[in-house]
């Protein structure tokens, strides 16, 4: 094949300006940032909502503050299972007060049971027990369940508030909150 | 007589007798060294992987379903559709090992004559791809989708009511491949039963090809080449992981406890589990003092129990009884297979110090959650 009969193709883009049309380093450099800066802007927006789509307007649970009732609903040396169920707790009175157990297992989050005759909280998934007093004592669990906050209102009614938790293996449970006299 | 027999069953079944065997028996069924070969071939536990061996296996399983199958209480566990996948994997898992082993023995057997391993025709001799195997793995996908629509057409499936939290289910099982996963969580704290272990067996299989420097038994069945890997991993496989699905699904009942198969599931079994963390062991039994306050110090020795078996027993062994295969394998790639070794042992170490000490946490610091 002669050389002269050779294809050569030539760039369509800017063939019919002169060198002004070409875009120079300059403007390049420029360009770019604009580019990324919209690429940030667009990012960023997306990033802002995704992270409001996690704080919905409404939130459909039981509130966190709530009335039980007097302190005379509530036998001594028995398990309350009544606000198991809406609030995620068992009420508990003994001879000298009340408290409120979180019904969370401290070993990875199932819901134990209360066995009334072997008087015992024991977990179904992998078989961690914890006594009356949510002391942890058999099983994998490796700290007791926790207290919430409980106190009397002014109308007699006892008021758990379930924002302020109380671990036992940090001394928590001393603190005059974690416990009703009554 | 068959009470007898269904009682004896359901003794082997406890775990600490159930474990204890089958960690003997690996090593018998699959002879890492001279010594356990001679003890198979002694006791004749070689033959298992013959045709006259395969039927035997086959038939003590069979025999041992039917039993369940008939039983009052074993039938309930067996005949639940979540349990099915269990008893195929039983069948499935004993028929392809011995079908590899029984190659595997003939290969072994054929190379010690001096011939050819049975997969040797000519060097010539080749299979295409196409169409050969992926004509063979199209039927085969035919058949197994057959047999998926036949069994969803026979059992409905599993489900059950919308989650209650008032209401557990008593025993909560995971789907049955996690039960492996669950048992360990058992005995571990949940980050390193449910994180730190599993990550460990996906690098620790990953690294096997890399751990393996052995040239020799490469595109033919072979046991007898690599019979240190193949026991490792057997032990791993069969007794770590299928055999504890195995316990998760038919020996774990109400409250967690354990059951033996043919045992009434009675929710109130009582059994004394008071279990006691190391860091109490030693300072209240031991020298009858209170736990000290501080947080490091009352954990000192689980901290050094902990490193002693990952450190200490690694070194001791390349100075004396792996000497050879320390030189052989150079510090990193012998340091590496004793970490992912060590690891996987930690398992019935510590299923062993919890079922005979009732030892729960070897370190506990529950204020910082990290147990171990």
């Amino acid at each position: 094949m002669n050389k002269d009969n050779k294809f050569i193709p030539k760039a369509s883009i800017g063939k019919d300006k002169d060198k002004n049309g070409q875009i120079d380093r300059k403007s390049f450099i420029g360009w770019l940032s604009i580019g990324w800066l919209a690429f940030a802007a667009a990012t960023g927006g997306y990033f802002i909502s995704m992270i409001r789509f996690l704080f919905p307007n409404v939130l459909f649970e039981p509130p966190q503050s709530f009335k039980i009732g007097e302190p005379s609903d509530f036998e001594k040396g028995k398990v309350d299972l009544r606000f198991k169920k809406q609030y995620n707790i068992w009420v508990v009175r003994n001879d000298e007060g009340m408290y409120a157990l979180s019904t969370v297992c401290t070993h990875l989050g199932c819901t134990p049971n209360w066995l009334s005759t072997e008087r015992k909280f024991k977990c179904p998934c992998h078989g961690s027990g914890f006594r009356i007093s949510g002391i942890n004592f058999e099983g994998p669990a490796p700290r007791p369940l926790e207290r919430y906050k409980i106190s009397l209102a002014s109308d007699g009614q006892v008021i758990v508030d379930k924002n302020k938790s109380f671990k036992q293996e940090k001394g928590e449970w001393e603190r005059e909150e974690s416990f009703l006299k009554v | 007589m068959l009470g007898l027999i269904k009682d004896f069953i359901d003794f082997l079944t406890t775990p600490t007798i159930s474990f204890t065997l089958l960690t003997v028996l690996t090593p018998i069924l699959f002879p890492p060294t001279d010594w356990f070969d001679k003890l198979s071939r002694k006791l004749k536990v070689d033959k298992l992987w013959t045709n006259k061996g395969g039927f035997v296996g086959l038939l003590l399983i069979t025999i041992f379903m039917v039993m369940g199958y008939t039983d009052p209480n074993f039938s309930k566990i067996l005949m639940k559709p979540d349990n099915f996948p269990i008893v195929l994997l039983i069948y499935s898992m004993f028929f392809y090992i011995w079908w590899g082993m029984k190659q595997a023995y003939e290969n072994d057997a054929r190379l010690a004559e001096g011939k050819k391993p049975n997969e040797y025709h000519d060097p010539d001799d080749k299979v295409l791809v196409w169409p050969d195997l992926v004509y063979i793995e199209f039927i085969a996908l035919l058949l197994f989708m057959v047999f998926l629509i036949v069994w969803s057409l026979l059992a409905a499936a599993p489900l059950e009511e919308p989650a209650n939290p008032a209401s557990t289910p008593n025993p909560s099982k995971a789907p049955w491949y996690f039960l492996g996963l669950q048992e360990m969580l058992v005995y571990f704290d949940p980050w390193i039963a449910g994180i730190v272990f599993p990550m460990f067996i996906i690098i620790g299989m990953m690294a096997i090809p890399y751990m393996d420097i052995n040239t020799k038994g490469n595109g033919y069945y072979s046991f007898k080449e690599r019979r240190a890997g193949y026991f490792i991993f057997m032990y791993g496989w069969l007794v770590l992981w299928v055999y504890l699905i195995i316990v998760g699904t038919f020996f774990r009942g109400p409250n967690w406890n354990f059951f033996g198969p043919f045992e009434f599931w009675d929710p109130h079994k009582v059994v004394a589990l008071n279990n006691v963390n190391l860091s109490e062991y030693i300072w209240v039994i031991g020298l009858e003092k209170p736990l000290p306050s501080n947080i490091l110090l009352r954990e000192a020795v689980g901290f050094l129990v902990v490193f002693a078996y990952f450190a200490f027993i690694p070194l001791a062994l390349s100075k004396t009884l792996l000497k050879s295969m320390y030189e052989k394998y150079g510090s990193i790639r012998y340091g590496t297979l004793m970490f992912f070794g060590l690891s996987m042992l930690a398992l019935p170490i510590k299923m062993y110090l919890r079922w005979v000490f009732n030892l729960k946490y070897i370190v506990s610091i529950p204020e910082w959650f990290f147990n171990i």
